[in-house]
């Protein structure tokens, strides 16, 4: 008799987002399957001074941490604003969807997503010019993160030369 | 409910076989819907909408019965803060239809003895308080209510059972009370005096409270008793009996059906004998009421009622409820707290927020993971931004006034509450409101909080960050700035006998020289310990340890990866130098030496040569436990790293004890494969092979088990041992000086012993025989016994 409600069992902070690494070796499937599995998080929106040390004391606090990745800049291999943190257990790292995702780190609201495990590489930003993609585009100016977008630079250079 | 529906971009033909091969989940999703959300997001009345409920239910029953009975139990055990929503919803079905009302109360009467076979207390109490409230709606006859009442007290006459296991029933009968006092008087007055004086006699003269004063958070009487929860309990139901039974609080919409609900016919609950007590069994540890506001507190709008009205307890019910349905969705949670029916008649956001810290408060543990209440205040300020924030600051302020008294264990837990709830405020603080905690010795509760929260702040940003947001006065508390103690840096070293090897030790691991190099490069060191110049250098050789260390975590103190990397490239030479207990515990101190300034840093090194072996937990509490770090020893890292060391011990007993057991059932099926194989000789002899080898392989984690259960059960030894000496060797000169015990210290170090049971009592139960054996003894200062009477106390 004894038994739960789905209407009641809603957990939605640790469902599985709509992201999917393009990069991904395997099928849609795998991908979802290590997901769902995985005791690994991203880490987004982080400034570029976020320290490791910074990363270890805020996500401690959902469970013991095994290890964080800095994302690095592909080019100048410093941090450009994004890190892995993976738990020894996956009811911790659903804690950390629960809990950590959508709050602060260093003053800035980070965003916590499932990945499907970190393999050597992934630590690199994938955009044109060594950082994240997000801010090859980004139109805003943002300190913590090199300030203007790429593009925007590039453009405010030609356009600073244009105008003399 | 949609979810399934659109959980796959299948192509047309398929999703229209799905749709009916998922018709019945679909439909039971549907009823669940419809009863878990009643009265949610509509603008008619809450009874109008129960009406057009119970109408559709009353249509489905005949051929969805066993799923609407399923539904309506889980929602009775799982929704208790909807208690009177769904009592009316019953009594208006078994008012449509009495057969049902009866395979309703049958089936829940089915749930309870599941409920409480397994151990699910909390539960349990929720579906007798949801069966006392079915008698308000006429579908349980008060008489055998009454008559379940008085099986449940009489469980206090039982002869050698846990005093809990009586609580327990004594609990449940107080706790439906203010639902169903009245009634129940209105029809057996005599029956219930006889009753609550059984509790009466039974909470006077036979209950003990040894367990009170590791329970409760303050140990001060003023503003606020930590009442223990039946006597505060004993004392509401006094009051709302003295009051004729009227309580006004509760929300009833049964009593808008009154007329229909007179005309059921009602049940009769069968004789419930409550089950007896069983060995293994885990009833609820007892508790002590949190209070941290009174009527005084909330300035303007409705005045909170008293700590011993019934109106307090069905509060504090019903949001302990709330939490306990939504705690995973931090938004849900907060909106329904918020949304609490009748909020406008009390002081909402002071309840909200004494519950919650009462929670996270709460001893041995919170009900839930700490960071979570943490999330749910700072979701709550965001939907009440211009009150909530207030009374989040007034009660911090509260808490700073009376930490003289706090518990330690839960001053830790308000260290890392503000620390971690500033940092996503910038920190904004009115410091200077705290000045008084410069003019006493630092040492004391105030000023030393205020320490521990800007160092953990200091972790969540960087040191100058602190620095800008304390006034300057403040100086003394600022944490020191987290850099390495090189000892060997430059050539004012070149006197200490060590620095020769570190130069060439150092200019070998940056050139990648192999192990058996540095190895080679270390033997020169000189051996402090040693006079002969013939000897090996096997022996233990403090000062090869703090050359090699020292020189690789300087090298390595870029960050915590470049720490661990380094000591997961040399972990062989850790290991040769570690061999003996004395290396283990100088490899400690040397990592305390070199970052002192840095406690996260020594805390997550700490962690890494545990895991790696190249330190056991018991050196870890010896270590800390040790001379050298006598100076530390309230400081908080120093409890983290003891407790995070236990954890790991019980952990890793827990794996092995898992394995072992996969083991086992693993056998347990190959033998049943060969029984039901039959007579095939060459699947016979295949078995008999892999039956052999598992059986090896058990016996071998047989074997690790023990080991590790012998390994955690000297941890513990070792710690309290510790603990028995220090506080003895305080006792004692105290006495003799004729000084008083209650020192600071003293206080953290007593505070601390109750922690190591509090936080790990269910490791510690399985060694309560030896520990009394061997430590725990008569002989033992009472101060101390105390502690350990106390923590026994819990369970007894």
């Amino acid at each position: 008799m004894a038994g739960k409600l789905n209407a009641l069992t809603s957990d939605s902070y640790i469902d599985v987002s709509q992201y999917r690494d393009q990069h991904f070796k395997g099928n849609r499937y795998e991908q979802e399957k290590l997901l769902k599995q995985s005791h690994t998080l991203y880490v987004g929106n982080l400034s570029f001074y976020t320290t490791e040390e910074q990363v270890h004391e805020l996500f401690s606090k959902s469970g013991d941490v095994k290890r964080i990745i800095i994302g690095l800049d592909k080019i100048k291999k410093t941090a450009c604003g994004f890190c892995f943190v993976e738990y020894y257990t996956r009811a911790d790292a659903e804690h950390a969807m629960r809990f950590i995702n959508g709050t602060r780190l260093d003053d800035r609201i980070i965003r916590t997503d499932w990945d499907a495990g970190f393999k050597e590489g992934r630590q690199y930003g994938r955009g044109k010019s060594g950082g994240q993609v997000r801010d090859e585009y980004r139109q805003d100016y943002d300190p913590a993160r090199g300030g203007y977008g790429k593009l925007a630079q590039q453009h405010r250079v030609t356009e600073g030369r244009n105008s003399f | 409910m949609s979810r399934r529906r659109h959980s796959d971009d299948g192509d047309g033909g398929q999703a229209h076989k799905r749709r009916r091969t998922s018709e019945p989940i679909e439909i039971e999703d549907r009823l669940e819907s419809l009863i878990c959300r009643v009265g949610e997001k509509s603008t008619s009345s809450l009874e109008s909408n129960l009406e057009g409920l119970a109408g559709v239910l009353e249509a489905d029953l005949p051929n969805y019965k066993n799923k609407i009975l399923r539904i309506l139990c889980a929602v009775a055990r799982l929704l208790p803060e909807k208690l009177t929503v769904y009592t009316t919803l019953v009594g208006l079905l078994n008012a449509r239809n009495y057969n049902f009302g009866g395979e309703f109360v049958e089936a829940m009467i089915r749930q309870l003895k599941e409920t409480l076979k397994n151990n699910l207390y909390n539960e349990a109490v929720y579906l007798v308080r949801f069966l006392s409230d079915l008698v308000n709606c006429h579908v349980i006859a008060a008489p055998s209510m009454v008559a379940m009442f008085e099986n449940f007290v009489s469980v206090t006459q039982e002869e050698d059972v846990p005093q809990v296991r009586s609580d327990w029933f004594v609990y449940v009968v107080l706790s439906c009370l203010p639902w169903v006092g009245k009634e129940l008087y209105e029809k057996k007055d005599v029956e219930m005096d006889r009753l609550l004086s059984q509790i009466e006699g039974y909470l006077k003269y036979v209950r003990v409270k040894t367990h009170v004063p590791m329970l409760q958070v303050w140990t001060a009487e003023k503003p606020h008793p930590q009442e223990e929860y039946l006597d505060c309990l004993w004392a509401q139901i006094q009051k709302l009996k003295k009051d004729r039974w009227q309580e006004r609080h509760i929300l009833r919409p049964y009593i808008a059906f009154d007329s229909v609900l007179c005309e059921a016919l009602q049940h009769n609950l069968p004789p419930f004998t409550p089950p007896g007590h069983m060995p293994d069994a885990q009833y609820p540890m007892p508790q002590v009421v949190f209070r941290m506001f009174d009527y005084t507190d909330a300035p303007e709008g409705p005045v909170m009622p008293g700590s011993h009205s019934v109106e307090r307890f069905v509060i504090e019910e019903n949001l302990h409820c709330i939490i306990k349905t939504h705690w995973r969705e931090r938004k849900t949670c907060a909106a329904q707290l918020l949304s609490y029916p009748g909020k406008n008649k009390i002081p909402l956001n002071y309840h909200i927020v004494e519950v919650i810290f009462g929670e996270l408060f709460q001893l041995p543990s919170p009900p839930h993971i700490d960071v979570m209440y943490t999330t749910l205040l700072i979701e709550l300020c965001k939907l009440q931004p211009g009150s909530l924030p207030q009374v989040l600051a007034q009660a911090t302020e509260m808490m700073y006034m009376r930490l003289d008294t706090m518990n330690t264990t839960c001053i830790d837990r308000l260290v890392n509450w503000f620390s971690h709830h500033l940092s996503n405020f910038q920190f904004r603080w009115s410091w200077d409101d705290w000045a008084d905690c410069l003019t006493v010795d630092l040492e004391k509760p105030k000023p030393k909080f205020v320490k521990e929260v800007l160092e953990k702040s200091m972790r969540l940003s960087y040191h100058q960050r602190i620095v800008d947001i304390v006034p300057p006065t403040f100086s003394a508390l600022i944490p020191a700035e987290p850099v390495f103690i090189y000892k060997y840096l430059d050539e004012s070293a070149s006197s200490l006998p060590g620095y020769p090897v570190s130069v060439t030790v150092g200019n070998a691991i940056k050139n990648r020289a192999s192990n058996e190099e540095i190895l080679t490069i270390l033997k020169e060191v000189p051996n402090p310990n040693q006079e002969d110049d013939d000897d090996e250098g096997e022996s233990f050789n403090p000062l090869k340890i703090d050359v090699f260390l020292q020189t690789l975590l300087h090298l390595a103190a870029k960050s915590f990866s470049h720490s661990f990397s380094a000591l997961g490239k040399f972990h062989e030479i850790l290991k040769s130098l570690t061999d003996s207990d004395e290396g283990k515990l100088h490899i400690l101190k040397v990592v305390y030496e070199v970052w002192r300034n840095h406690p996260q840093m020594i805390a997550v090194l700490v962690d890494k040569m545990i895991r790696t072996q190249i330190v056991d937990c018991a050196a870890v509490a010896n270590w800390l436990f040790s001379q050298d770090m006598a100076h530390e020893f309230t400081r908080l890292f120093i409890w983290e790293i003891l407790h995070s060391t236990i954890r790991k011990m019980n952990k890793h007993v827990q794996k092995i004890q898992k394995e072992l057991e996969e083991a086992k059932d693993k056998l347990e099926k190959q033998q049943h494969k060969r029984r039901d194989s039959g007579d095939d000789e060459d699947m016979d002899k295949n078995s008999e092979d892999e039956e052999g080898q598992l059986e090896e392989q058990i016996e071998r984690l047989q074997e690790k088990v023990e080991s590790a259960q012998s390994e955690q059960k000297n941890l513990f030894l070792v710690i309290f041992q510790r603990f028995i000496m220090l506080l003895t060797e305080h006792l004692v000169r105290c006495e003799t000086g004729s000084v008083d015990i209650s020192t600071p210290w003293y206080k953290n170090c007593i505070e601390r012993l109750q922690q190591i049971f509090l936080m790990h009592h269910v490791t510690i139960q399985q060694y309560m025989g030896t520990l009394e054996n061997l430590l725990f003894t008569a002989e033992l200062d009472h101060h101390i016994l105390a502690v350990y009477q106390q923590f026994c106390a819990l369970q007894l």
